[in-house]
């Protein structure tokens, strides 16, 4: 189970991000992965809540996008739907193929809280 | 500060607890905003595993990631190659574990160097942990530096180390479909061993074929070399390829 370590490592990231824009507090973070970056969502939802505690993340939301495995065929150049243990081209079943997406891992945006002092 | 170039990474610090700008009073307007930030939540990792590569290049090192199961026979294949190099390649070995340092022993028993990062309760090795390790490996006069990983076949695999290869080994009695239940793992390899061939007679439902057509059918592209106990089938083929990463980096370097 990496998925703390990966949250950690998110967690460094929105902190930055919160520190740059003098963030009050981080209300929700987004992220997108793909089966083949090798991180599981459920697992990273439940990790999160363990390495958010005590951080500028601890009551933010995390909302986790999958992004489905998608091959293009160097073959037909088809672009097709894969599942992560089958990367064949759905049109030609052609094996040689090259994964354009799912197996990313990124940070998305992150919404945070800012406060304005009105003018004087 | 690294000692091996100077640069100013150290081992990894913790961050400060955060605190919110103490400036808003309660006539302050708070709205919320969206920022689009995009970046890889490894980043950081990468970045200190490109470091790692500089100072593998600057040594002219071939740096090679060992990945697989427990009880592969990881280890056992050091042992072997270390042998047979001897006198030929030099090599040193960073052992992961989550405890013991009983793979280091053994691989400084075979007479050369070995560093045994203890991960805790990690399950996997990250580029910081083979920073730090290259604090205690001296990398001049080395030609090969193996990274025998924890074995697992899902966590390592998300993490660069910063290594120019990526060996991924299968044992027969784990299987042919391992490839199919870790495709992650198996995708990221540049080279396959399906290790303890000489127990095929005893393990009919495993057979070689299924197994290569489980590693195309994740994206595995490389080759794959059928290995026995020390020495035996494969072995050569093993070593040749080792050498042609050897020569071909060199000529690079040249």
């Amino acid at each position: 189970m990496h998925e703390l370590a990966l949250c950690q490592a998110l967690i460094d990231q929105v902190d930055r991000v919160a520190r740059q824009n003098s963030a009050r507090r981080v209300v929700s973070i987004t992220v997108s992965v793909g089966p083949l970056s090798g991180a599981e969502p459920k697992l990273l939802e439940h990790a999160y809540a363990v390495a958010a505690a005590g951080t500028v993340a601890e009551h933010a939301t995390l909302h986790v996008e999958t992004v489905p495995v998608t091959v293009r065929c160097r073959t037909c150049r088809a672009e097709t739907a894969a599942a992560p243990n089958r990367l064949l081209c759905g049109a030609c079943e052609d094996w040689q193929v090259d994964v354009i997406a799912g197996d990313e891992m990124l940070l998305q945006r992150v919404e945070i809280e800012t406060a304005d002092e009105p003018a004087h | 500060m690294c000692r091996d170039c100077g640069c100013s990474l150290g081992p990894s610090v913790a961050r400060a607890p955060f605190a919110p700008p103490s400036t808003a009073s309660k006539h302050a307007q708070v709205h919320v905003e969206s920022i689009e930030v995009i970046t890889k939540i490894l980043d950081a990792n990468d970045r200190v595993a490109a470091h790692n590569r500089g100072h593998f290049d600057a040594h002219r090192v071939v740096a090679i990631n060992l990945m697989s199961s427990p009880g592969s026979g990881k280890t056992a294949l050091l042992e072997a190659t270390i042998k047979a190099l001897q006198g030929e390649l030099k090599v040193a070995v960073i052992e992961g574990d989550l405890a013991t340092e009983n793979d280091a022993a053994r691989i400084r028993a075979c007479g050369v160097p070995a560093v045994q990062i203890q991960t805790g309760n990690a399950c996997h090795l990250d580029a910081q942990m083979v920073h730090d390790a290259l604090d205690e490996l001296p990398l001049a006069g080395l030609d090969v530096l193996f990274v025998e990983n924890v074995g697992n076949l899902v966590c390592p695999a998300s993490f660069d180390l910063g290594v120019h290869r990526n060996v991924t080994l299968l044992s027969v009695p784990e299987g042919d479909d391992k490839p199919a239940k870790y495709p992650v793992m198996f995708r990221g390899a540049d080279l396959a061993l399906i290790t303890k061939v000489d127990l095929l007679p005893h393990l009919e439902e495993f057979s070689v074929e299924r197994a290569r057509a489980s590693l195309r059918h994740v994206g595995f592209a490389g080759q794959v070399i059928e290995l026995s106990k020390r020495g035996g089938t494969g072995f050569e083929a093993w070593l040749g390829w080792l050498r042609d990463e050897v020569a071909s980096r060199r000529a690079a370097a040249a």
